[in-house]
């Protein structure tokens, strides 16, 4: 099937010289969650600004759904919600007109029903009448994922759409994407939440400083770059690493009562049986043991700062919230 | 052509308008209100006609364009600054709309708040002095034609502005000055020879000769060089428009 949107040699470079977009080659399949993910300032959000039409590109191209945004943006443009950063809505006009402005400015006829729908959707129903200003942070983030939803978009752009944005209503709002892309709609979303990408995503893509470092599937980018850890907690603690364990990838944690092993899974070997096998018999008796796996967010920290901090065992709290 | 997205804009500025309504037009007839009891019934008894016009009938159409000019400048400014201001023009650019659309939407909706605003005008000055309209159609044409000239304008300033000083300036210290200097109170032939000439450099002239020509058949120039004046500036504020489109001047990085 042909991607929904495709980007080919797209650079942004803004009138202050600073070079926003090197050289971008993207396609974004049909019907996918695509995770963006990358570091402040790395060009997020003008790769989606480009797209959706707020920043004239230096040069390339982009096509959504085959029509070129800049010849064809009437076509392109009515096929994209966008969902922008900031909260940047009206003050003074109700839910219910600011959404329904929203379906007429991109195109479409008037139709209650569909704006009942969104507004039910996201728990709205009760504020349609309500002034935005008089709506709290999270609640003007669903006026704003309402807004982009109006004029039934083929095509959703999340950026950062969660941030600032408290747990329940943070369910609330991968629920109605799960169900928007159930009915077939592609969401391209931004997020510093990495276990949101991890969750949600299914391909991820990472951008640092203007250039695309990565696309990859996200179950095969986890396998491809996630390492592994198994924790032994031994019965006796330790002092030192034995000399004849020295060949294995070890370290002593937890004031030597535990020992932690390092492996790769994409490794034709891993070394855990040999492991336990020397364990064995150097006579070192453990009480349990359990594995861990790295996290998106490890991986991507290694991806922007170099493989240094990708091959680091993975903090505490990442083992904790991604212990299998 | 989508025509959704001219009526979804027209009704957001109207629908603006009703909620500010004392502001933009109560105060408005009000004020204009009070030069016709100044300077039409207190003041305009004591001064002779000009060219056969009681003084109160004659600053009629003057004060109509003054407030013309001065609302539709403002209100087409305030109309498109403020999306820019508060970053919610972030949609109307990702819409599927041309610049033609969103300036039909905008110009649209702040020349028929003009309009409305000068006939209310208009039909309050019958109550304080005794009024003529020789030419009705074209009383009405040159009041459409000027408010729309003046919210293309209006809307060119809500663009360039960066900050609300600079939305303020243009119809305080040019706008204004230029309509009081124009003829609003009196006819330029009253004025020195020198002064004659130039005050023909002054665009409003033409703009409130034209108009109280269609009230008084007087003129200070040839109702049809008014009428050319304003469609000449109304194509000078379109080509500028359809340039800041086209290169996206202050609307996108």
């Amino acid at each position: 099937m042909s991607p929904i949107i495709s980007i080919k040699n797209l650079s942004k470079t803004y009138a202050s010289g600073f070079q926003a977009l090197k050289t971008i080659d993207l396609e974004i399949a049909r019907g996918e969650i695509f995770a963006l993910l990358g570091p402040n300032g790395a060009g997020k959000t003008t790769l989606i600004g480009i797209i959706c039409g707020i920043v004239n590109a230096s040069a390339g191209t982009v096509t959504v759904d085959g029509h070129d945004i800049v010849n064809d943006y009437r076509a392109a443009r009515s096929l994209i919600g966008l969902v922008p950063q900031e909260l940047t809505t009206d003050a003074f006009e109700s839910v219910w007109a600011t959404v329904s402005f929203s379906r007429g400015l991109f195109g479409k006829p008037r139709d209650p029903a569909h704006i009942e729908k969104i507004l039910r959707a996201l728990s709205l129903w009760d504020k349609k009448d309500d002034k935005i200003m008089t709506l709290s942070g999270g609640m003007k983030r669903r006026v704003l994922i309402a807004k982009a939803l109006s004029h039934e978009p083929q095509v959703l752009f999340l950026d950062e759409p969660t941030a600032g944005v408290d747990v329940e209503l943070r369910k609330d709002m991968w629920q109605v994407v799960r169900e928007l892309r159930a009915s077939g709609v592609t969401i391209i979303l931004t997020t510093h939440y990495i276990e949101e990408a991890e969750d949600m995503a299914d391909r991820i893509g990472v951008i640092s400083k203007g250039e695309i470092i990565l696309v990859e599937n996200k179950i095969e980018l986890m396998q491809k770059l996630g390492k592994k850890r198994l924790t032994l907690q031994l019965q006796k603690p330790l002092d030192a690493i034995p000399s004849e364990l020295a060949v294995h990838n070890l370290s002593l944690g937890e004031g030597g009562k535990e020992l932690v092993f390092s492996y790769d899974t994409q490794g034709e070997r891993t070394g855990v049986t040999t492991l336990l096998s020397d364990l064995n018999k150097a006579g070192i008796r453990f009480r349990d043991l359990h594995t861990t796996q790295s996290s998106l967010e490890d991986i991507f920290i290694g991806l922007v700062h170099g493989d240094a901090a990708a091959n680091a065992p993975a903090s505490p709290e990442l083992v904790s919230r991604t212990a299998p | 052509m989508n025509a959704h997205a001219i009526w979804a804009i027209y009704r957001f500025e109207m629908g603006r308008t009703a909620r500010t309504i004392w502001q933009s037009i109560v105060s408005p007839v009000i004020s204009t209100s009070l030069y016709f009891v100044v300077f039409g019934a207190a003041i305009g008894s004591r001064i002779t006609e000009i060219e056969g016009v009681p003084y109160g009938a004659f600053i009629v159409p003057g004060l109509i364009m003054l407030m013309l000019l001065t609302q539709s400048t403002m209100n087409a400014s305030f109309g498109i600054y403020f999306p820019r201001f508060t970053g919610t023009i972030y949609e109307l650019l990702s819409a599927p709309v041309s610049s033609v659309e969103i300036a039909c939407g905008y110009v649209g909706a702040a020349a028929t708040k003009s309009v409305i605003l000068g006939l209310i005008i208009l039909a309050t000055s019958f109550i304080f002095v005794p009024l003529h309209i020789a030419h009705p159609f074209w009383m009405l044409a040159f009041l459409v034609l000027t408010a729309i000239t003046f919210s293309l304008f209006g809307f060119i300033i809500g663009i360039w502005a960066d900050g609300f000083e600079q939305l303020q300036i243009i119809p305080l210290l040019i706008i204004t000055p230029l309509t009081f200097l124009g003829g609003t109170f009196y006819s330029i032939h009253v004025l020195p020879p020198l002064w004659q000439k130039i005050t023909l450099f002054n665009p409003v002239v033409y703009l409130i000769s034209g108009f109280r020509w269609s009230f008084f058949e007087i003129a200070d120039v040839s109702p049809l060089v008014s009428l050319a004046m304003t469609l000449v500036f109304m194509a000078i504020c379109l080509a500028a428009i359809w340039w800041i489109f086209k290169t996206g001047y202050r609307l996108k990085k």
